[in-house]
């Protein structure tokens, strides 16, 4: 693999850029592998990725049915935070937020990461409290966060409105080393990385059943033919349920249409992440210049990549209340995606009732941010048969009652 | 923006005026029934994308709970009915084989 | 240059003149223009610059697919950015900016790019900026994100206002053109309920410009007299169809006052439809064709600069080079040469050119140049002239001709975006090469059944008659699909021109080799050229959706509506495959931006989300309370007095209720009523504890939970008589309980009879607490014997207090005498006043929520959203007492038996003292020893409420702790994020595990 840089581009210049190499090869599928993944998402693509870099591992094939990076992974608002009140969400979204803050190197890809700082607004009494709770909780866990007031909110952010007449700021809960990446990107450097070890993505190419023998796996049934594996990960965030329909067990997901919404861009006037939970809006200006919003997802089940009108409406309310400039900027484009919700909004890392079988899934509406964290943790999980990180995210802790739920912080978790 | 009409009052209801309810036809497992028949209960769903029956209420309406057959996948609905049966009625099985010959209930 | 005719302009009304300035420069231009035209008029060709490059831009277009003329509109708190200047109509007093730029239009810094342009081909950034690391945020970022974005937004508040219209039709009709309004003739004749929506400020759409009916003009004006009289139709000028959604879901944006700031009318309306069927009569928008240097200003679509001529009496340059590859374009050559201008040549791609209308060219003495093309188009901020090359070679120049505008055409694509916003399906025509419907694959509405229909030209019949009869016939399937007969058809008489079919041209020339594909433009905004997308291609960004992502193609303002098909066809052509197996990225609604503030519509500032109030609400405001909002409540959470602070407010109300008398306004308690014969073993399935066996004129305190186990909700419960319960529940959980309730009784226990009716709105409901609370009462007068025999604690009775119709529950949130007395809303802030003036002489109290919380805390009560949070279970809490072990069955029973709800470790309720008499932290956790496997530091407990008592005069806290309950008296470590002044780990603070009954154990006060 050709080394990306400001000298590549100058050289390739000179030749109207004739010489760039495809980003990642697209070869046919060979007979078997040592382990393939379902699902060429960020998800999937990292967990290749840490397969091959983490443990050795680069015999992989990686299986998409559409293009790599064509679902969530490309149509979510980017958010990178790991300021979570639970110890296992916190331990695997910090690790993500780390591993993102160098991933542009790493993958010698510039995805862009820009550590431009998260502003939980704090707008109720109770919010006020919880936000102090995940404070408190995030100090011991190593992700540094901070209380602020509504002073110190306005300054990061002049756009902000604190003195509403419903819901002023009361304060806010900062985390300085979060932020945004490119979201394409992250896809697009994983998979030229996984390429450049030799691992096959194949894309247009969809897993149409599950071997199994004696209650472990063979390999899968695709449009491609079939392809043997010794292991097999299952990464495919809104078909999850379709999935393991096919290797007979049930998830405790159900999918649903979110919506993100961007303005026109304009100059830029907002340096920082900001979330407002109280009211339900989130936004960020993109390095475009673009608001990037996040909106509400639907209470029904949907493969649609549609939702409702009224969720960008409440959405774009809240966010008039919260950044009253924002009235005469014009909406240029709104969207859905299929996120997989579990019973208690957090993932599943884990394995499954088939042996060497592996599913990682549930990320709601929260799983940019955990791309790295989650590849590396499944990349463990499948090469060795357990992971501190992904311990509590077993599929057994629903039955067992034993909840990672993040819903009980003031916020919401996205 | 889906629209289903209301089995009691008969109104066809905007999605502004109804609240989701999630899947229809669970059964309830309370004291003394096994781990895998609760966990079932509470947490595991087929999550099709095809036919889903499904809960609604017309919250901001008659404030009836009703059932629905939907389409996941094209969001066409097959029909609603009464949210006092344990499956699905069958009128609207015939209902749901009229328009998805291949479909047969899990 | 471009200027104004002498005559002409069908649209604009010479003897009214309209003053504007561009770029501080004064200018006139006439009423019925648009920014655009009015520009053009004075010469003012340079409108913008683009994204990446910051190349000087023209405006291209005459209508909502513009990419080029944005301008920042109005000032101060009216600055809109990004607005289309072809879709601006003048107005007297209008300002408008140049965006994009600096220090100047005419001479821009960021022009540098153009030079630069070689190096910063698409997706260059992926692949620099990388090291070192740092420099990304602090260099490249800050350095990227200053020369991106167009437009400055408004520093301050939006002074306009929105509204929002609900229709129910039975069609909506986007776009009054000729094919929108025969088809709403056939709707309209036919009975129905139709709405006709037109995105400008006129009907006919093309028809007037284009020709192809004898009296155009007269045909519409009485195709809209004959609409405007059925009582059936109405029509809307200046509203766009924005968004299709699923089942017949349709959005519409109205410009109102854009015209006419500081009007009084709201500045935009969004129109929220209900339609059994939506037809798109959107009609088709025109592709620019790719030569090198087609960006400049200068070079425009042909529709666009004979909209010009036709319309507004505008002419876009003195010497028009057409070049085109179909006939259309011929029609802009005969408009020029009518209007007195030149028109040097038609370069036409085609090798061989015969139809009617190239005949009528040559006939003009317009010179036609079949089988060529634009080698390079010279000139820098604007056309000089044009180099003409063969179309079929690599561009070598085979002459030159002078020339100050180009007029392009590269055919014609249907505007299908309504049909695809719900998933209706294309299909590729060959003859005309573009996409249009595939009619067997509609999008499918709540009965499987396609709700959209293209028609005319969106349908793909762009000749006048084809059109005609197209939306003529689809308009009546359209109208038997719904269940009526269409009237006997009346369709005007055409006199439209056969047109020779085009070649489609994608390149132009078309072996042009890499230098040339670098200056020919795709996205005009984003600076997306032939060779980004052939990058995009060799570098395996194969999808359509990649290609897009990686050079930006189509993601500017304009959507790809001018760029799409182009871009595609680059694409196919780079990856070998046709340009259907491409196929298109998804259309997101909406069809062009709509302002935010019409999507929010009058929901803002106050009314943003309901308020809740109660009937004493205004009484509190009166009082200056400091409001604390709980759901859509306002409840006020203290009442501070001039210069008092909030927790001095909050320690008087405290004070004085426990030493004389205070009163709540408690009206926002939920107060649920159950009825029924089976009332008693329903609520023994709702609460933990024992419900049935409540005696009437008795309350109870109970638990709720949810199937899954976890503590939902609280509160004391009033048996009315035997069949009747009265449920009262958190504030926050009124509506959630009861329809909570609901769904368990209509779909479980269906045969359970039980009647609920939330109430809590019905009554007011007011907490007189303190020693004097029972003498404030007796003062008033009542029949009800309240002494301690007369209605004990847990008792509540029915009476008249002072002239009031009420309800006396003898109950306590504070650990003080406490009666809450509930009397009608309509009666409720009489009581209230009536209640201050009785206390007046026991210094009577208002308290808010805090001075609440901190008394319940000191009593140790629990409160639901503090001590609970979604993952606490009763037994957490030390109510094991208030779960019933007697019952075989409630709402969460089976869940407290998982393994995770018995675990012995799990943390349980504990009061806290810190050592030092101070105030915990509000969520401190309490360190244990060592890390965990991640990491994490391990711990043992957390704070769940903490407060300064001024009662006690110190802090206390409650909290859940690992085995709390057996550790009285230990001392724990809390942590704190208060960092020491000279640095180091943050501070810990000691606090000892005590009972969380702080205060009057014993219960003696509460109990007089």
């Amino acid at each position: 693999m050709r080394r990306y840089s400001a000298f590549a581009i100058a050289r390739e210049a000179a030749r109207f850029h004739s010489g760039w190499d495809r980003a990642w090869r697209s070869p046919t599928p060979r007979s078997a592998y040592d382990a393939i993944i379902v699902g060429a998402g960020g998800h999937g693509l990292a967990t290749a990725y840490y397969l091959g870099k983490n443990h050795g591992l680069t015999n992989v094939a990686v299986i998409e049915k559409g293009w790599l990076g064509g679902g969530n992974t490309g149509r979510n608002t980017t958010i990178i935070r790991s300021n979570y009140l639970q110890d296992p969400s916190a331990a695997i979204y910090e690790k993500a937020r780390s591993l993102y803050e160098t991933l542009s190197q790493d993958l010698n890809y510039n995805i862009m990461f820009s550590p431009r700082g998260v502003m939980m607004l704090a707008q109720t009494q109770h919010e006020v409290r919880g936000y102090q709770r995940t404070a408190h909780a995030n100090a011991l866990q190593g992700v540094t966060t901070e209380f602020v007031g509504p002073k110190r909110v306005k300054e990061l952010c002049p756009i902000i409105n604190i003195d509403g007449p419903r819901y002023p700021v009361l304060g806010g809960l900062w985390q300085a080393r979060a932020g945004t990446a490119r979201h394409d990107a992250v896809a697009w450097g994983y998979a030229r990385a996984c390429s450049d070890m030799g691992m096959d993505i194949i894309q247009q190419c969809e897993v149409t059943g599950i071997t199994r023998e004696g209650g472990k796996v063979t390999g899968v049934e695709t449009t491609k033919g079939a392809i043997g594996c010794k292991k097999l990960g299952v990464v495919v965030a809104g078909h999850s349920g379709v999935v393991a329909n096919m290797a007979g067990f049930r998830l405790p997901i159900e999918s649903v249409a979110l919506q993100a919404l961007v303005s026109e861009p304009i100059k830029p006037v907002m340096d920082i992440v900001v979330m407002a939970n109280t009211v339900h809006g989130y936004m960020s200006q993109s390095d475009k210049g673009e608001m990037v919003i996040g909106g509400g997802a639907d209470g029904y089940n949907n493969y649609t990549q549609r939702g409702s009108f009224q969720h960008v409406e409440e959405t774009v309310r809240a966010l008039i209340e919260t950044f009253p400039m924002l009235s005469r900027l014009k909406m240029l484009r709104w969207w859905g995606g299929i996120v997989d919700m579990t019973g208690d909004r957090s993932p599943i890392i884990s394995k499954t009732p088939v042996e060497n079988m592996f599913i990682n899934c549930g990320w709601g509406t929260g799983g940019f941010k955990a791309i790295p964290g989650s590849g590396w943790a499944m990349a463990e999980l499948m090469a060795t048969g357990g992971s501190p990180l992904a311990q509590e995210f077993s599929l057994g802790r629903f039955r067992e009652g034993r909840f990672i739920d993040e819903s009980v912080a003031a916020g919401v978790a996205h | 923006m889906l629209i289903f009409t209301c089995p009691y009052c008969g109104i066809a209801a905007e999605e502004t005026e109804l609240t989701p309810g999630g899947e229809a036809h669970l059964k309830r497992y309370g004291p003394g029934s096994s781990d895998d028949d609760f966990e079932e209960y509470l947490f595991l769903r087929p999550n099709a994308k095809g036919v889903h029956f499904e809960r609604w209420r017309h919250s901001h309406g008659c404030g009836k709970w009703f059932l629905a057959a939907r389409d996941t996948a094209t969001l066409e609905v097959f029909g609603t009915y009464s949210a006092q049966t344990t499956e699905p009625p069958a009128e609207i099985v015939t209902a749901i084989r009229a328009k998805r010959p291949d479909w047969s209930p899990a | 240059m471009s200027s104004r005719l002498p005559q002409g302009g069908r649209l604009i009304d010479r003897s009214t003149r309209m003053a504007f300035t561009f770029n501080g420069t004064p200018m006139t231009g006439f009423r019925g223009d648009t920014l655009a035209s009015a520009l053009l008029a004075n010469g003012q060709r340079l409108m913008g610059r683009s994204f990446k490059y910051h190349r000087p831009r023209g405006v291209v277009t005459s209508g909502a697919e513009e990419p080029n003329a944005l301008v920042n509109l109005g000032r101060g708190d009216r600055l809109e950015p990004n607005q289309r200047a072809t879709t601006t109509p003048l107005f007297d007093g209008l300002t408008a900016r140049s965006q994009n730029h600096w220090p100047s239009l005419e001479y821009d810094i960021g022009e540098v790019n153009v030079a630069l342009s070689r190096f910063l081909p698409a997706g260059f950034y992926y692949k620099t900026f990388i090291h070192p690391r740092v420099a990304w945020k602090h260099v490249f970022e800050p350095f990227i994100r200053q020369s991106a974005g167009l437009g400055k937004a408004p520093k301050k508040p939006d002074p306009d206002r929105y509204e929002h219209f609900y229709a129910h039709v039975d069609v909506v009709i986007a776009g009054a053109g000729m094919a929108g309004l025969q088809a709403a003739l056939v709707a309209g004749r036919a009975g129905l309920n139709v709405l006709l929506c037109e995105q400008e400020g006129h009907a006919g759409g093309r028809l007037p410009v284009d020709g192809g009916m004898a009296d155009a003009d007269g045909w519409i004006e009485g195709t809209v007299a004959a609409l405007a009289a059925m009582p059936n139709v109405t029509m809307r000028l200046n509203t766009q169809v924005s968004g299709v959604y699923d089942h017949g879901y349709v959005l519409a944006y109205e410009r109102i006052a854009d015209d006419a700031p500081g009007s009084d009318a709201p500045r935009h309306r969004l129109w929220r439809i209900r339609a059994r069927h939506v037809i798109a009569a959107t009609g088709a928008l025109e592709r620019p064709l790719s030569f090198a240097g087609n960006d400049k200003p200068g070079v425009m679509l042909a529709s666009a600069l004979r909209d010009y001529i036709v319309n507004y009496g505008v002419s876009a340059g003195d010497r028009t080079v057409i070049v085109t590859n179909n006939d259309d374009a011929y029609r802009t050559a005969l408009a020029i040469k009518a209007a007195g201008l030149d028109v040097p040549c038609i370069v036409d791609a085609r090798p061989e050119v015969t139809g009617d209308l190239p005949a009528r060219a040559r006939a003009a003495g317009i010179e036609v140049k079949t089988g060529m093309g634009i080698a390079e188009v010279r000139g820098r901020k604007g056309v000089t002239g044009v180099r003409l090359c063969r179309q079929a070679g690599s561009g070598v120049p085979v002459e030159e001709v002078a020339c100050d505008a180009v007029a392009m055409s590269g055919g014609w694509s249907p505007v299908v975006h309504l049909w695809s916003h719900c998933g209706g399906k294309l299909t590729w025509d060959d003859a005309g090469a573009f996409f249009r419907p595939d009619h067997a694959r509609p999008p499918t509405n709540q009965d499987g059944a396609g709700f959209v229909t293209c028609l005319g030209a969106a349908d793909g019949a762009l000749v006048t008659q084809d059109a005609l009869s197209n939306a003529d016939a689809m308009a009546r399937q359209v109208v038997g699909a719904l269940g009526v007969k269409p009237a006997a058809a009346d369709l005007p008489e055409t006199d439209s021109v056969a047109e020779a079919p085009l070649m489609p041209v994608w390149v132009m020339p078309h072996g042009a080799g890499p230098k040339k594909r670098a200056k020919m433009w795709l996205d005009f905004q984003n600076d997306v050229k032939v060779s980004d997308v052939q990058l995009a291609a060799q570098e395996g960004f194969e999808s359509v959706e990649h290609t897009k992502r990686y050079t930006t193609l189509g993601m500017a303002t304009d959507q790809g509506k001018l760029s799409n098909i182009n871009g595609l066809a680059i694409l196919a052509e780079a990856r070998g495959a046709a340009i259907p197996d491409v196929g298109t990225t998804t259309f997101r609604p909406p069809y062009t931006p709509i302002s935010m503030g019409a999507i929010a519509g009058e929901a803002r500032g106050e009314i943003f989300q309901p308020l809740r109030r109660t009937p004493i609400h205004d009484w509190h405001a009166g009082r200056g309370a400091y409001w604390e909002p709980v759901g859509y409540w306002r409840r006020p959470y203290c009442f501070p007095q001039e210069d008092e602070s909030h927790a001095d407010a909050v320690a008087r109300e405290i004070d004085a209720t426990r030493n004389g008398v205070g009163l709540l306004d408690a009206s926002t308690l939920g107060k649920i009523i159950v009825k029924g014969p089976d009332a008693g073993r329903f609520m023994d399935m709702l609460y933990t504890n024992m419900m049935s066996s409540l005696k009437p004129g008795r309350c109870r305190y109970g638990l709720m939970c949810n199937e899954n186990g976890f503590l939902m909700d609280d509160g004391v419960v009033a048996r009315l008589n035997d069949d009747t319960f009265l449920v009262h529940t958190t504030t926050g959980g009124a509506d959630h309980v009861h329809a909570h309730m609901e769904d368990w009784l209509q779909c479980e226990w269906w045969d359970w009879q039980v009647f609920t009716a939330n109430v809590t709105e019905a009554w007011a409901q007011i907490a007189v607490v303190g020693p004097k609370a029972r003498t404030v009462l007796e003062k008033l007068g009542t029949g009800i014997d309240l002494s301690a025999e007369g209605l004990p604690f847990m008792a509540w009775a029915e009476g008249r207090i002072g002239g009031f119709d009420a309800r006396v529950f003898r109950i306590s949130f504070s650990g003080e005498l406490s009666f809450e007395v509930a009397v009608p809303a309509s009666q409720g802030l009489a009581f209230w006043e009536a209640l201050m003036e009785a206390g007046g002489e026991f210094g009577i109290t208002p308290y808010g929520t805090e001075a609440l919380h901190v008394m319940r805390a000191e009593k140790g009560f629990i409160m639901i959203g503090d001590e609970t949070d979604g993952t606490v279970i009763p037994q957490d809490l030390g109510l094991d007492w208030a779960i019933s072990k007697k019952k075989d069955d409630y709402l969460g029973k089976r869940a407290h038996e998982r393994s995770h709800m018995t675990d012995p470790e799990r943390w349980k309720l504990v009061g806290l003292e810190t050592v030092d008499g101070s105030v915990l932290p509000d969520g401190s956790y309490a360190i244990a020893e060592g890390e965990n496997a991640n990491g994490q530091r391990n711990t043992q407990g957390r704070v769940t409420s903490t407060y300064y008592s001024p009662t006690l005069g110190k802090g206390i806290a409650m909290g859940l702790v690992l085995n709390g309950p057996d550790r009285m008296g230990e001392v724990l470590t809390f942590n704190t994020t208060e960092v020491p002044e000279r640095g180091g780990p943050p501070k810990t603070i000691e606090a000892q595990i005590v009972s969380p009954v702080f205060y009057d154990p014993e219960g003696e006060k509460q109990n007089v």
